[in-house]
């Protein structure tokens, strides 16, 4: 599928190939030895201290819900880089590609199995950069590159507010482990902070994990190759933020806010989804929405929250991963192989494609919930979860039975239509032909799982939805029981309807669809050019706040920099009350002679010339003045070291600029006139506040201990009588040595300065331009 | 002496704030010499003005036998006053440098690397 570059013969993708299955596979078989101890009910516990100071640690804790969700990642993680080894194996960037999905995959797993709060939020980042990087994989391609802007901008604001809400929750509980905050549901439910916890971390789940009003990156991010869409947004990443409202299920659950906010907005989610789905074209477009779907029903359940609603939903979770990773593949290697994913070029794949068909199937006959397969199951104990709730029964069950019904329908669409049929006749880009086994072989797999747990409904009951349901509800005495079939009730007779309606809606699927596009166009409301106008809007502010900030004149720079110093010092000042202090003058005038008043004076005096004069010399000389007053400061108070070298400094100073004064021109004050007023006063403000901070300081106490330190430690510590000498060259050695270093990079960036190349206007032009 | 320092030290801030705002580079340059004399006088009086008394300690003794002179802004101010220098060297060959390649002293007119927008 290499849209770029030329392609690069590789067998199964090279070493990054074989090293990018082997990484996963050999994490799903370790993370098997949990399967006992968690099945058990005894939740696995490590810890390895990051930064204890603030609390964080690296600690993993494995429970039903973790251990399902690093299985799932692991386990598909592994199917899938087998399949990319394939499919994207002679990619020139495939190495790249392969980089970024381990990176993708570390994250997930350190996300899931994370104990720690803010090692989690880490994790979360890091599956929202390497999304990013993944669907903009084809990067030469504009609409990846601005699908992948989107989903990363979505999910990362909300990965903000998740961080804000983690914060507050860890403040709230006392502790940022979540094995603790589990455990106090009732005083977080109780806290005045709990409303603003919930909205941010609903926040974050909802735009991770693509709830409506933020659904519309998921479809977009479809732009990513197959193998990312079937990994990221269908089985792992945008299960996160499922995970996450499963996970802190127990500690920010059963409130009536929960309840209704996961219970509507899942709900919605659920049935405007699986409508969008029967109405696309592009296979893998339906496959998106109904991802969308199931995103929507976990989030109504895990609001529903008894404890049958959290049963149904760990069972659903296991049940779609395994099919939608399974149909993905698929459609990717029918794209692979035929080059093209629209639903009605393709017919009658199935006696060309037979593997692949087989794996299709399993999978679509999972997720139309047909038994024996899982997704029967999981279809049956979500209609009983939903019709046992007391609250909001209608809504819930209805909105399931829709999905359902239209679920049905996807699954028609993505399998039935394109594989049975007569074959058409050169109606693809390329002529169809069987893909190759590593391709094929993870659908297979992961159909036959779909087959296997609805034959043995126990296994999967006791390994992973007994133990995923105690994490949610927080309660280990609660008795899982799954099974195929036991009676004809209401669920079973509710299963038959949604059988009879599916299969009615898929013989009118192409009318239908055609009807719901009218329908749609007609809706104003449209998001993804609505989050084209919201970019633009930033892009607009941005722009303008740019053109008001950065004009480009440094004199506007100079004076913002300089008018903030003083409205910010000011203001401080102001509110801090630190003015009200007496100067004692007579003390200050005690012992003050002519030398005193005379340096006092030709410093000020120098100063002001050096501001007001307009002739280079006066300013030369008035700097000198300035320096040397300076200096003699410097002597009358008992620093001969540092007035020598001001006065070696100063004395280089002025024959520098005198120097430089031969090739430079006069230094015409006229242009400044006008706004001269305006620099003097705020330099004039800024002159006071300086003064007033300086005399307020002097006002406070000294602290003289480090002083006293070098005093008593010169000599004994370091055989030095010239205290500040010792200073210089011993105690602060290293700071010597780097401002020495400061002086050769100084003296060797202005050499290359004068020797550099000139462009623009030579020394001639110049010289004509005066004239 | 102290006070009367600090309001000098405020006088040579005014000036050098006055002389950094105006366009001409050089007139900058100017403030930048006179704003860091400001603040190492700053640095040096907020440790306290001792007349006549040099950090030393005398032949014979472990420490100062009596009061001496703050020693560590010294030591602050004497590192101060060459980084000082480098960076008013290095920036006064820029001057000088651009200058020779744009003609011009006034900051307004050096729009190499930012053109005005209407000239597009």
């Amino acid at each position: 599928m290499a849209k770029s570059g030329a392609e690069v013969p590789r067998v199964y993708g090279g070493p990054a190939g074989w090293i990018s299955v082997a990484v996963p596979a050999a994490i799903f078989a370790w993370m098997l030895q949990y399967v006992g101890p968690v099945s058990d009910g005894n939740p696995v516990l490590l810890a390895l201290d990051w930064v204890p100071s603030m609390d964080i640690r690296l600690s993993v804790l494995i429970d039903g819900l973790s251990l399902t969700f690093a299985l799932l990642i692991s386990g598909i993680g592994a199917l899938v880089t087998l399949y990319s080894t394939k499919y994207l194996g002679n990619h020139p960037e495939y190495p790249r590609f392969v980089l970024f999905l381990m990176m993708f995959m570390v994250g997930m797993l350190g996300l899931v199995l994370s104990d720690n709060l803010i090692a989690l939020f880490v994790f979360w980042e890091i599956t929202t950069i390497s999304s990013y990087l993944l669907i903009g994989f084809s990067s030469d391609e504009a609409k990846s590159r601005r699908s992948a802007l989107q989903a990363l901008l979505v999910t990362g604001t909300g990965g903000l507010a998740l961080l804000a809400g983690m914060i507050l929750l860890g403040n709230v509980a006392g502790s940022f482990e979540l094995s603790v905050i589990l455990t106090q549901g009732e005083a977080i439910r109780a806290h005045p902070l709990y409303v603003p916890i919930v909205i941010l971390f609903l926040a974050g789940a909802f735009t991770k994990s693509a709830q409506f009003p933020f659904h519309f990156w998921l479809p977009n991010a479809m732009a990513a190759p197959t193998p990312v869409s079937a990994y990221l947004h269908s089985a792992t990443m945008v299960k996160a933020g499922v995970y996450l409202m499963a996970r802190v299920n127990p500690a920010l659950g059963d409130s009536e806010l929960w309840f209704w906010t996961l219970v509507i907005a899942g709900g919605f989610t659920t049935v405007f989804a699986s409508i969008l789905a029967v109405r696309q074209t592009d296979i893998k477009q339906v496959l998106a929405y109904t991802t969308l779907m199931a995103l929507g029903a976990l989030t109504l359940f895990i609001g529903t929250g008894s404890p049958d609603a959290i049963k149904g939903m760990m069972a659903f979770l296991v049940v779609h991963s395994l099919y939608k990773a399974a149909l993905f593949l698929m459609i990717g290697i029918v794209d692979h192989e035929t080059g093209t994913r629209e639903a009605d070029r393709l017919r009658g794949l199935g006696r060309k494609m037979p593997l692949t068909f087989l794996g299709g199937a399993l999978a679509a006959i999972s997720m139309a919930g047909i038994p024996p397969f899982v997704g029967f199951i999981g279809k049956e104990f979500l209609y009983k979860a939903g019709l046992g709730h007391e609250q909001a029964t209608w809504w819930i069950t209805g909105t399931i039975f829709a999905a359902s019904v239209l679920m049905f329908v996807a699954a028609g669409i993505a399998v039935l239509r394109p594989f049975t049929g007569k074959l058409a006749d050169a109606d693809t880009p390329q002529t169809p032909h069987e893909g190759p086994w590593a391709m094929w072989i993870g659908p297979i797999i992961l159909g036959v799982f779909s087959l296997g747990f609805g034959l043995f409904p126990d296994t999967v009951e006791a390994w992973l939805v007994a133990p995923g349901t105690w994490a949610v509800y927080g309660d280990y005495d609660y008795t899982v029981d799954l099974y195929l079939f036991r009676e004809a009730n209401a669920a079973f007779l509710l299963s038959l309807a949604t059988f009879a309606t599916g299969a009615f809606l898929y013989t009118v699927h192409r009318p239908m669809r055609a009807w719901l596009g009218r329908v749609m166009e007609a809706n104003p409301i449209k998001f993804d050019p609505g989050w084209d106008r919201v970019l633009d809007g930033l892009k607009a502010v941005a722009g303008w706040q740019t053109r008001i900030l950065q004009s480009g004149v440094l004199q506007r720079y100079i004076f913002t920099i300089f008018a903030t110093l003083a409205i910010g010092v000011g203001a401080t000042m102001y509110l801090k009350d630190v003015l009200n202090f007496r100067v004692d003058w007579a003390a200050e005038f005690d012992g003050l002679v002519f030398k005193h008043w005379a340096v006092l004076v030709f410093i000020t005096a120098g100063a002001i010339l050096t501001a007001i004069t307009s002739s280079r010399m006066t300013a030369i000389a008035a700097l000198g003045v300035v320096g040397i007053g300076v200096a003699l400061i410097f002597i009358m108070f008992s620093a001969p070291d540092v007035a020598i070298t001001q006065l070696l400094v100063e004395t280089l100073v002025v024959v520098l600029v005198a120097v430089a004064m031969l090739k430079l021109p006069h230094l015409g004050l006229a242009k400044d006139r006008k706004r001269r007023p305006v620099h003097a006063a705020l330099a004039g403000v800024v002159g006071v506040l300086v003064t007033l901070v300086m005399v307020a300081v002097l006002q406070g106490e000294i602290d003289l201990a480090i002083t006293e330190y070098f005093e008593t430690a010169s000599w004994p510590e370091a055989y030095g009588r010239n205290i500040v000498n010792v200073i210089l060259v011993d105690f602060r050695a290293i700071d010597t040595f780097g401002e020495i270093a400061v002086v050769v990079i100084a003296a060797l960036s202005a050499y290359a300065l004068l020797r550099g190349t000139r462009y623009g206007n030579t020394d001639d032009e110049i010289e004509e331009g005066r004239k | 002496m102290e006070i009367l320092v600090a309001i000098m030290v405020g006088v040579l801030v005014a000036a050098s704030v006055y002389l950094m705002l105006a366009r001409n580079v050089l007139r900058f340059l100017f403030g930048l010499i006179l704003i860091s004399n400001a603040a190492n006088l700053i640095i040096f009086a907020s440790g306290r003005l001792t007349a006549e008394a040099p950090p030393l300690i005398p032949e014979g003794a472990d420490a100062p036998l009596e009061t001496v002179a703050n020693a560590l802004p010294q030591a602050l101010v004497l590192t101060a006053i060459v980084i000082g220098f480098g960076l008013f060297a290095f920036a006064l060959t820029l001057v000088f440098r651009t200058y020779q390649n744009l003609g011009t002293l006034n900051s307004d007119e050096m729009r190499l690397a930012e053109p005005e927008e209407g000239g597009k």
